[in-house]
């Protein structure tokens, strides 16, 4: 008698607890679901009824207006430039980011430890304070307007980066290397033959927030990048949505998913990796 | 060195001290690319931009030396520097420690629930946070806060306000929408709260259990205490972060209304790269730095006081 109580007390507390997470997601989310389906509304619905979460009639003309883009320059440039700078720069950061890891954790030579320290003080350092002189650096190279700025401080690794490559290093035994020292190995082979494979889990979280980072990185090519042709997602989207002269709302809605499209598969495939990387860099940080 | 030198064949010798080279400096390799980032684009750019803090530049001629001018300039004569520093000091004020309360609540919330659909709960939560410093979720964020937007749309339907309210034009509600947004996107503190929760080991609650240690007890002398070593690294995290508020301010409200919501580094960007007074700009930079440097320190110096840390056999 008592236990089916219980039971029934536990039951209802568990679908009251799934109620109120499933409504609450429902409005943490809201505004995603919301943007995705005014992105399918007439110019008539968006005015006399915006909040509706099921367009009527679902139109497509907006994914094709905005695709358009401005300045004879379609939306194909801008994602196909983001393309290229994200997935450069994704290779070089972690690439050069996984080097570092390793010659912090595995070798030991002079000065090590100032220089880890100096790292770790640079996690700390905000990027904001160099923008200046680092844009008049870029300027003095004759970098303004083309994709350097964006990409060559990437090939120096990023220290929240090696951080976490190197927890992960720090997992994996040894003796590893010190058999690959005893079957003839170097320092340079142990690397790239033994341990950069068993590196695989911490190098894919590392892809992924190279990549989405990058993508939605806004100020630095604001300032480097001059030419429409030459246009980030990120900028454009600001370029497009210019308050003074929008009249098609629902063009930049499109256009605005389109531009989380990249982000949104990411997330969708490799959410494993995004939430072990947060979880750990905290944990053992 | 001596013994390869001794030996007769030169070529063999010249290799092996290139492989002994290359196996001595391994490690200085193995780090190359940091140590010149750091010398080239982070040492060498804050030299300069120290010494341009001291200079009136604008790009096209040459830096003037003036001192100390623009640092006494910005503290006795800017009435921007001044909304700036306000600006961004509610928002830091405001916004991080809703935001750290609301990710340990959700993650609470997420913890110790055995049923497979939390991690789309999760997920669900986390998503935001992934998108939201875009500029489309900053223009999105724009239109739902117009006045013909769906905030208004919304209220107005349930006969909460009569007429349209500006959220972005007022200066009493526009900071309040961007701190909404930096709360919205709460999944990072989450996930490691969450991790930290899972941490703590079931026995403690067990025992507080056994000695009739109720839910408000467990949480106030379990909970929190163990998880303080977590919300240290979120504080500091989500501290710096809040410090560098750019994206969201630049679109959203162009730091109106009434500079209400001209964040510091918003204003940094305007006056180097609107009005090119960089030497200014530098200056402004040097202080931020120091601000945040002040706000670390005593994030670091106060944690002995309220972090707690498990002796360390206890903790692995």
């Amino acid at each position: 008698m008592l236990t089916t109580l219980n039971r029934r007390r536990f039951l209802l507390k568990r679908a009251l607890y799934h109620l109120v997470m499933i409504l609450f997601c429902f409005v943490m989310i809201y505004p995603i679901l919301w943007l995705f389906s005014a992105s399918f509304k007439s110019h008539q619905e968006l005015i006399h009824n915006p909040g509706s979460l099921l367009p009527h009639p679902v139109v497509l003309t907006n994914y094709a207006d905005g695709w358009r883009g401005f300045g004879g320059t379609t939306f194909k440039t801008f994602i196909g430039n983001s393309l290229f700078v994200c997935t450069l720069s994704t290779v070089f950061q972690v690439s050069s980011s996984a080097l570092v890891a390793y010659g912090f954790s595995r070798i030991v030579f002079r000065g090590r430890k100032l220089l880890f320290s100096l790292m770790i003080v640079t996690m700390l350092l905000p990027a904001q304070i160099l923008l200046i002189p680092q844009y008049i650096l870029m300027n003095g190279f004759g970098w303004i307007n083309t994709y350097l700025p964006l990409l060559v401080p990437t090939l120096f690794g990023l220290p929240f980066f090696i951080f976490m490559i190197m927890q992960f290093i720090q997992g994996l035994p040894v003796e590893l290397d010190e058999a690959a020292a005893i079957d003839g190995c170097n320092k340079y082979s142990t690397f790239f033959r033994i341990l950069l494979p068993l590196l695989k889990p911490a190098l894919i979280t590392a892809v992924i927030f190279s990549f989405y980072w990058k993508w939605q990185e806004f100020l630095e090519p604001m300032l480097y990048l001059q030419n429409v042709k030459k246009y980030t997602m990120p900028i454009a989207m600001n370029l497009f949505s210019d308050p003074s002269s929008v009249t098609n709302w629902g063009a930049i809605y499109a256009m605005s998913i389109v531009s989380m499209i990249p982000v949104f598969l990411l997330f969708l495939f490799f959410q494993k990796y995004l939430v072990e990387g947060i979880a750990t860099s905290g944990l053992k940080g | 060195m001596i013994p390869s030198v001794s030996k007769p064949p030169v070529s063999k010798s010249g290799r092996r001290s290139v492989s002994r080279f290359f196996d001595r400096a391994a490690g200085y390799l193995f780090i190359s690319p940091w140590l010149i980032g750091f010398l080239g684009f982070t040492l060498l750019p804050m030299a300069v931009s120290f010494y341009l803090s001291l200079t009136r530049y604008n790009v096209i001629s040459p830096p003037v030396f003036v001192g100390l001018k623009n640092y006494a300039e910005i503290f006795t004569n800017d009435d921007r520097f001044i909304s700036a520093l306000q600006a961004t000091l509610v928002y830091v004020f405001v916004h991080v420690p809703l935001k750290l309360l609301f990710s340990l609540a959700v993650a609470m919330l997420l913890y110790k629930t055995g049923s497979r659909i939390v991690s789309v709960y999760r997920a669900l939560f986390y998503l935001p946070s992934i998108i939201g410093g875009s500029v489309a979720i900053a223009v999105m964020w724009r239109r739902i806060f117009g006045v013909d937007g769906i905030v208004n749309d919304f209220l107005g339907r349930l006969g909460l306000i009569e007429y349209e309210i500006s959220w972005l034009g007022q200066p009493s509600t526009a900071m309040g929408t961007l701190i909404l947004l930096g709360i919205w996107q709460f999944g990072s503190p989450m996930l490691i709260f969450l991790a930290g929760l899972k941490q703590i080991p079931d026995s403690y609650y067990e025992a507080a259990a056994i000695d009739g240690c109720g839910w408000w007890g467990r949480l106030w002398r379990i909970t929190l205490p163990l998880l303080t070593p977590i919300l240290f690294f979120n504080l500091l995290m989500q501290l710096i972060r809040a410090f560098m508020c750019f994206t969201e301010a630049f679109i959203i409200t162009e730091g109106g209304p009434m500079d209400r919501t001209l964040f510091y580094v918003l204003y940094l960007y305007q006056k180097s790269f609107k009005y090119f007074q960089m030497g200014y700009g530098c200056a402004l930079a040097w202080i931020l730095l120091a601000v945040i440097g002040l706000f670390t320190l005593l994030v670091f110096r106060s944690s002995q006081y309220w972090v707690f840390y498990e002796s360390k056999d206890g903790a692995k």
